[in-house]
Parts: C-alpha cells; sequence; structure tokens
C-alpha cells in the first residue's frame, strides 16, 4: 500500500492521540503501543480526520510553516507509511 | 539511579475463571472473590495510576467477565484517561455487556485462543463448549466494531495449529495476533513435560511467523514471543524490572510482574495501605531488582545488559534457585547447558496429561 496525493488516511478506532499530561507531550495510543510524537508528527496527526487527502494534508503543513511541500510530504509519509505498516492507520480512498 | 513513572500497568480483577488453562499465569495459590478490591478501590487505583503516568491500562484476570462491575471499571479507567485493554476469554460476556463496555469507553480488546477448533480448544481450556461461545463473541466484538488482538498461546500439542490460528485472525478482522509460546511459570510450570515444544518446533514457528509477517505486512502485526527455554539470551521480562510497568493482583498487593510473588524474600505493598506513586518509587519490591546495581557477573560487565536486563528474575528462582542470579535461559549462564538438556528432555516426553488450574481446596472452618 503506498501513500498517494489522493489517498485519505484515517485514524482507526483504538488508535487516538492524547497528551500525556505527567510527561508533557503528545503521544499516540494504539492497542500495546504508545509513541512519543514530535511536534511535527503531532502536527501531522492533528490534520488527519478522515476526510482530508494526502496532497490537501501536505499543502496544508507547508502553508502553515512556510516549508516547501516536497519536504513536508516526504517526512509525512514516512510517518505515516509507519504506521499503516503497524496498522494503527488506515486509507480510505 | 533516576526511576521513570510506568508506562503500563496490569489489573488482575480476578483470579476467577470458567476456564482453566494448565498454563495459566496467575498464581497457584489463587486469590479468593472475598479478598478481592472493591468497585471502588479499584477506581481509586486507576485514578492514581493515570495520576502516576500510566497509559495503558490492561484489564485481566482470571476472566475479567466474571465481575459484574467491569463495565463501571472500564467507564471509570477512561474517565481517568487511561488507554482500556480488556484481555478475555470471552466466556462471560454477552451481546449486551459488550454493547455496554462500547458505551463505557473501552479501547481494545485482545481474545484468547486455546486452539484453532473445538477439540483442541475446550480440551487446553478444560472447558467444554468454550470454543463454540468464543466464536460467538468474537462475531460480536467485529459487529460492534471493537478492534481485536487475538492472543494464541502455543505449545507442543497445539502448534502445528499456528497456520490456522494466522489464518484465523484474518478472516476475523483482527489487527494483531500475539503468538506467545508457553511461557513457564505459574501453572505452566506443572505441565513443562506435556507442553514443552521440542526445539525443531520452536525453530518451525519463528519460521511460520517470520513469513507470515511478510506475507500479511499491512493487514495483520504479528507479536511473537519465543520458546524461551530454546534460546540463546533472554527474555528482557517487564522490559526491566520496576521500570515500565506493574500489576495489581485480586486483593491490591502490587507487583512489579505476575510471578513476582514467588520469589520468597521479597515484601509486597497493598493499594490498601500504600499510595500507588509510594510503591513504584519506594516499595521494597520494585527496588529490589531496579537498574543494575544488583546484578551478579557475567551480567554486570555484559554489553547486553541494557537489553535484556538479565532475564527473568522468577525464572532464575525457579531455575538456578536464586532471584539475584543470571536467568539460565543465556547462553552466558553456567547453568544454561543444563537448562538445555531439561528443556530437551521434557520435550522428547510422551505424557500429554494435563494439570489444569484449580482454587485450593477450602481450609476447614
Ligand atoms: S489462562 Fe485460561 S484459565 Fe487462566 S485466566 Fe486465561 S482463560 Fe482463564
Ligand atoms: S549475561 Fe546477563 S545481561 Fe548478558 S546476555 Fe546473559 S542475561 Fe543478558
Amino acid at each position: 500500500m503506498t501513500i498517494g496525493p489522493a489517498s485519505v488516511p484515517v485514524l482507526p478506532r483504538g488508535v487516538r492521540l492524547h497528551h500525556d499530561r505527567v510527561r508533557d507531550t503528545w503521544v499516540l495510543l494504539a492497542p500495546e503501543r504508545a509513541i512519543r510524537l514530535d511536534p511535527i508528527g503531532h502536527a501531522v496527526l492533528c490534520e488527519v480526520d478522515g476526510t482530508r487527502s494526502f496532497g490537501a494534508i501536505v499543502a496544508a503543513l507547508a502553508a502553515k510553516y512556510d516549508a516547501p511541500q516536497d519536504r513536508i510530504a516526504e517526512d509525512s509519509r514516512g510517518l505515516l507509511t509507519g504506521l499503516l505498516n503497524r496498522r494503527m492507520l488506515e486509507l480510505t480512498e | 539511579m533516576t526511576v521513570r513513572p510506568p508506562l503500563a500497568m496490569l489489573a488482575e480483577l480476578t483470579h476467577r475463571c470458567p476456564l482453566s488453562c494448565p498454563y495459566c499465569s496467575n498464581p497457584l495459590d489463587l486469590a479468593r472473590k472475598e479478598t478481592e478490591l472493591s468497585t471502588e478501590e479499584w477506581a481509586g487505583a486507576f485514578r492514581q495510576a493515570a495520576d502516576l503516568g500510566v497509559l495503558h491500562l490492561h484489564l485481566s484476570g482470571g476472566e475479567p467477565a466474571s465481575r459484574r462491575d467491569l463495565e463501571e471499571l472500564v467507564a471509570t479507567a477512561r474517565g481517568a484517561g487511561l488507554y482500556t485493554n480488556l484481555i478475555t476469554s470471552g466466556i462471560g460476556l454477552t451481546e449486551r455487556r459488550l454493547r455496554a463496555l462500547d458505551e463505557a469507553g473501552l479501547d481494545h480488546v485482545q481474545l484468547s485462543l486455546q486452539g484453532t477448533d473445538a477439540a483442541m480448544a475446550d480440551r487446553i481450556g478444560g472447558y467444554r463448549g468454550g470454543f463454540d461461545r468464543k466464536m460467538q463473541v468474537a462475531g460480536w466484538i467485529a459487529e460492534i466494531g471493537f478492534p481485536l488482538t487475538l492472543n494464541a498461546v502455543v505449545h507442543r500439542q497445539n502448534l502445528h495449529q499456528l497456520p490456522e490460528a494466522l489464518d484465523m485472525a484474518v478472516r476475523m478482522g483482527a489487527r494483531r495476533i500475539e503468538v506467545a509460546i508457553v511461557q513457564f511459570h505459574g501453572w505452566a510450570m506443572q505441565n513443562r513435560a506435556a507442553l514443552m515444544p521440542t526445539r525443531a518446533q520452536a525453530e518451525e514457528a519463528r519460521r511460520i511467523v517470520e513469513e507470515a509477517r511478510k506475507r500479511l505486512l499491512g493487514t495483520l502485526v504479528i507479536d511473537f514471543v519465543p520458546a524461551d527455554y530454546h534460546e540463546d539470551f533472554p527474555k528482557s521480562c517487564m522490559g526491566g524490572w520496576g521500570s515500565t510497568g506493574l500489576n495489581i493482583a485480586p486483593d491490591g498487593t502490587v507487583l512489579p510482574c505476575h510471578a513476582a510473588q514467588t520469589i520468597p524474600h521479597l515484601s509486597f505493598d497493598s493499594v490498601r495501605d500504600r499510595p500507588l506513586r509510594e510503591i513504584w518509587y519506594n516499595g521494597a519490591a520494585f527496588n529490589a531488582y531496579r537498574g543494575y546495581d544488583w546484578m551478579p557477573e557475567p551480567c554486570r560487565s555484559c554489553d547486553r545488559k541494557q537489553i535484556d536486563h538479565g532475564g527473568c528474575r522468577c525464572q532464575a528462582l525457579a531455575l538456578a534457585g536464586d532471584a539475584g542470579a543470571t536467568d539460565p535461559v543465556c547462553a552466558r549462564s553456567p547453568r544454561h547447558a543444563e537448562l538445555r538438556a531439561k528443556a530437551d528432555a521434557f520435550a522428547a516426553g510422551s505424557d500429554e496429561t494435563l494439570t489444569y488450574r484449580s482454587f485450593a481446596p477450602a481450609e476447614p472452618a
């Protein structure tokens, strides 16, 4: 499975963002896994809402952080593909 | 040494269970219903755990569904901000109860598998009709949409069913499967001769898992617990004693791992008497094997000590007679050759008689 601009990523049931107040960081919680998110990872996952496409997400992040689209696309694709392979993300399209 | 907050907590809500698996990790001396924590006491423990930094709460047993207040406990745990995972055999769950658990916010279900057909599963679980019931429960789990992990415990008598267990997981729509070759603690220690896989079986299981991981990438995540006795390096038990997780027994005793009470010189605190935070940071049992200072050679100067923490303390006690020894599973332990011979001897046995777990007869009044 590869993530293209038209793919629509979604966090499936049982996978959710959580603010870890004790360690003061954002984590992604899934069965038996807790992934500590850096600010970039958190920003990417905040855009994943199950309706917007990967292309739209990248464009939004590029605008928000004033960064080149290619860089953003590469970084986010890496993160999301890792989650996809671990069944912590699904694609609806 | 700086002690970090725990990430996970296993709550053994009860030791009661309709099944009587011969490898159950519960202690030989099972806790009776009268000694179990009340709903309010568990709720207090969950809130304290969340404040302490626990992210994942595993609701286990025994069979957690044997507690009538399970739904309420899940709601409390979610309210406290914990990720709630139900570890169940499925027996005792009805469609109505599962819907109530859904309402309560249960995050994930982990369903145990004793075998892939009724003949095997019901014999191993010691409960006739259990397999059919489990399949019915799996149907409701899928219908409601709970994310599901299948937990297949495999050993000499059912390892040939491993490929079918993997297929079943895919058919049921599970996202994960845990393939755990029986670990010899608790009741399994009584059944080593009947359950020990052969070395060849253990290798075959690893090969099947590796092949399936490639084939099912993105479909099914496979976690594998290898046959400890046939390995050359021990498992990193609990990710390091007192470093990542804790257990609470049905009566509120707080343990660094589920078998810790087999170590006779340790003393344990209860959530009934002491705040969880204090127990985690200052409890004598938690500090006994934290870090590296307690280690003997060859662990002390070993390059792997940060990887496996010297292995399992309970296993060191059971096999070397000293909880502070190097886990004999390790090839660098002076007792490794002895263990290897023992493992092969158990595996070569043909006696398939199982000793099922059971409550000790009631003490005379
Ligand atoms: S291992 Fe078997 S007997 Fe033990 S709690 Fe699980 S289902 Fe019950
Ligand atoms: S000697 Fe100790 S630390 Fe080194 S691999 Fe063996 S058990 Fe692990």
